[in-house]
């Protein structure tokens, strides 16, 4: 390794090829750390992607994804055609632009007020409790749902009651799935989203908050004035983040809450594509679907980020 | 917020001021008791007598303490070897998780890495666009995986975020100048990795156990889809069956008739929750620090 003693923690580009030659060859080491990480995402990331061929083949078992039957955009516009189409996507543009906007301001909101909380010890009580609920998985917390909205049993249908009230059938009722999956989506994540918020705001100079109560500021407008125009950035950004997700409403928790009567509102894309593709086999069909949504997802978190580049100078790409 | 802000407050605190503090107090103690008191039924919710839960008579207090709940969900088998699976799957799961992404995580923070910025880029792709599940089935399904403990493991190996928030803190934390010194001194790589990295990695270390543990413990999905074999199902998906499907088994034969069953399986779903989340309730609050640790550094990346 002699040759090595000099070779690193330069910048590498405008080099000669043989140079850089030399450090990879000094450097082999480093390759040896990332050769299984690199061999993961090609096997399972990757090489999963080479299989989205099958949305445009008739997929046959015996002749697997390379020898299926070709059949073009069929599955796609099958998929298009069929009644749940209309169903299914509106379905899960309500659930995620929703949650985007009802629960994104939230977690700022929570950050901006335990910033300016005075006690100490009751801010670090709040935030202990309102992270808790991120560690609870998912089977648990609509099990919770379940147990807390039940129509005969459960606590809340006994407070509205005791609060004259009339019993409302929660789990039942189409109307009712997207309050509560969006509802509890808040109730578990808004509190561990303020961390970054808070990150963002012990980062901003404290001189700023000084010179403004010098100049007689109240906490209001020097939380309008300083805290929100100094997390700007990391808002922006978050945004940008959540916006992209707003095709890929995740299967795991709205598959739980699906029962025989909210179908109408909870049938979204990602469950439609767990059922038709792994419990009805119809592969190809299934890839289509997915595949759909993830080009979606593509194409609109990159428009986010452009827009946001022009606009505010912050991206994330 | 510094203390001479603080004493700035007090000698200046106006009444508007003074409304603000009342109102962030008021908020904040209702979004506490809005988290808290949920948590704080489902505790008293499984020790108490379940016709009173049922009814509607618990509310502040248990009511007729009773631990047959427990005691219940104690004598249920497939609880345990749920249980069992778990603990095996996140150990083993973590172990492999942590062994690849640590020196992955370094390699890719070192500056004089040719390619450094392409597999950069083709991690962070995976973070936006991905094959899917069916496509993510036929692979497991061809590498002959299913019904293994490898299904939930392998095709979750390395978290693109994580690796992410490792480089990020090793960017941050080693030193060039260590990295000269050492090679002055003739040290490879992996020595430098083993014998100085890793010994000044312990946060990362404990945040990365604490992140990828969790997403073991809790996952259901993949277990669902990849495991047909109920003895090898881990602990959520014999929760889901016990909480959607009311699979309650002899933990509730001995009820008089099917409402007393209801009752009895409600308080032990309630019981249940408590024990499945047992682990992670106990030590939360003693890790929660490595937890903020592990988002703040993933929040510079930003």
């Amino acid at each position: 390794m002699s040759m090595s003693a000099t070779v690193h923690a330069r910048d590498l580009r405008h080099e000669p090829a043989r140079k850089k030659l030399k450090k990879i060859l000094c450097n082999w080491q480093l390759y040896l750390f990332l050769l299984p990480t690199i061999a993961y995402f090609l096997i399972f990331r990757y090489y999963p992607m080479l299989g989205l061929q099958i949305a445009f083949r008739k997929y046959k078992a015996t002749m697997g994804m390379w020898g299926s039957p070709w059949v073009g955009w069929k599955n796609f516009q099958d998929f298009f055609n069929t009644p749940a189409f209309k169903r299914v996507l509106p379905n899960t543009l309500a659930i995620s632009v929703g949650t985007l906007l009802i629960s994104f301001p939230i977690p700022v909101l929570l950050a901006l007020l335990l910033n300016q909380l005075p006690s100490r010890r009751y801010k670090k009580l709040v935030q202990t409790t309102l992270y808790a609920p991120h560690f609870i998985s998912t089977v648990v917390l609509v099990g919770i749902i379940t147990l807390f909205f039940a129509l005969k049993s459960g606590i809340v249908n006994h407070i509205m009651e005791a609060l004259g009230i009339e019993r409302v059938h929660f789990m039942g009722e189409a109307s009712w799935f997207r309050p509560l999956y969006i509802g509890s989506e808040i109730w578990q994540s808004a509190g561990w989203g303020s961390i970054l918020y808070l990150a963002a705001l012990s980062a901003i100079n404290p001189e700023l908050h000084e010179a403004a109560v010098m100049d007689g500021a109240n906490k209001f407008q020097r939380v309008w004035h300083i805290d929100i125009p100094g997390i700007l950035p990391t808002i922006v950004i978050m945004f940008i983040l959540n916006s992209g997700k707003i095709m890929a409403v995740g299967q795991e928790k709205a598959y739980l809450m699906q029962t025989s009567l909210n179908q109408e509102t909870s049938e979204i894309i990602s469950t439609y594509v767990y059922k038709r593709g792994l419990q009805s086999h119809q592969y190809s069909f299934a890839t289509a679907v997915g595949m759909f949504e993830s080009v979606v997802n593509l194409v609109l978190i990159c428009t986010v980020n452009f827009i946001s580049k022009r606009v505010t100078d912050s991206s994330l790409f | 917020m510094t203390a001479a802000t603080k004493t700035g407050f007090r000698i200046r605190q106006t009444k508007a001021d003074k409304v603000f503090d009342i109102m962030n107090y008021v908020l904040l103690t209702i979004c506490f008791l809005l988290v808290a008191y949920p948590l704080y039924f489902i505790v008293i919710a499984s020790i108490s007598d379940p016709v009173d839960v049922y009814a509607g008579k618990v509310f502040l207090f248990p009511h007729n303490a009773t631990l047959d709940g427990y005691r219940r969900i104690l004598e249920y088998k497939t609880f345990f070897t749920g249980y069992r699976n778990t603990v095996i799957y996140t150990v083993v799961g973590t172990a492999v998780n942590v062994v690849l992404t640590l020196p992955a995580a370094y390699a890719l923070s070192r500056k004089d890495l040719v390619g450094r910025n392409a597999i950069m880029m083709m991690i962070t792709f995976t973070m936006i666009f991905s094959g899917g599940i069916v496509p993510n089935y036929l692979l497991v399904d061809s590498l002959g995986l299913l019904d293994t403990m490898w299904a939930l493991i392998l095709p979750v190996a390395v978290s693109s975020w994580n690796l992410i928030v490792a480089r990020t803190f090793f960017q941050q934390t080693i030193p060039d100048e260590l990295l000269e010194a050492s090679q002055l001194d003739g040290a490879t790589n992996i020595q430098f990795f083993l014998q100085v990295v890793l010994p000044l990695s312990k946060a990362i270390i404990a945040v990365l156990v604490l992140f990828y543990a969790v997403s073991h413990w809790n996952s259901y999905f993949t277990a669902m889809i990849y495991l047909s074999d109920v003895n090898k199902h881990p602990l959520q998906l014999v929760l889901r069956s016990i909480l959607f499907e009311n699979s309650l088994g002899d933990m509730v034969e001995d009820a008089a008739n099917l409402a007393a069953q209801q009752r009895l399986g409600d308080m032990i779903k309630y019981g249940i929750i408590i024990a499945s989340s047992l682990p992670l309730l106990i030590l939360y609050p003693f890790l929660q620090r490595y937890f903020i640790q592990g988002v703040m550094i993933g929040a510079v990346k930003g």
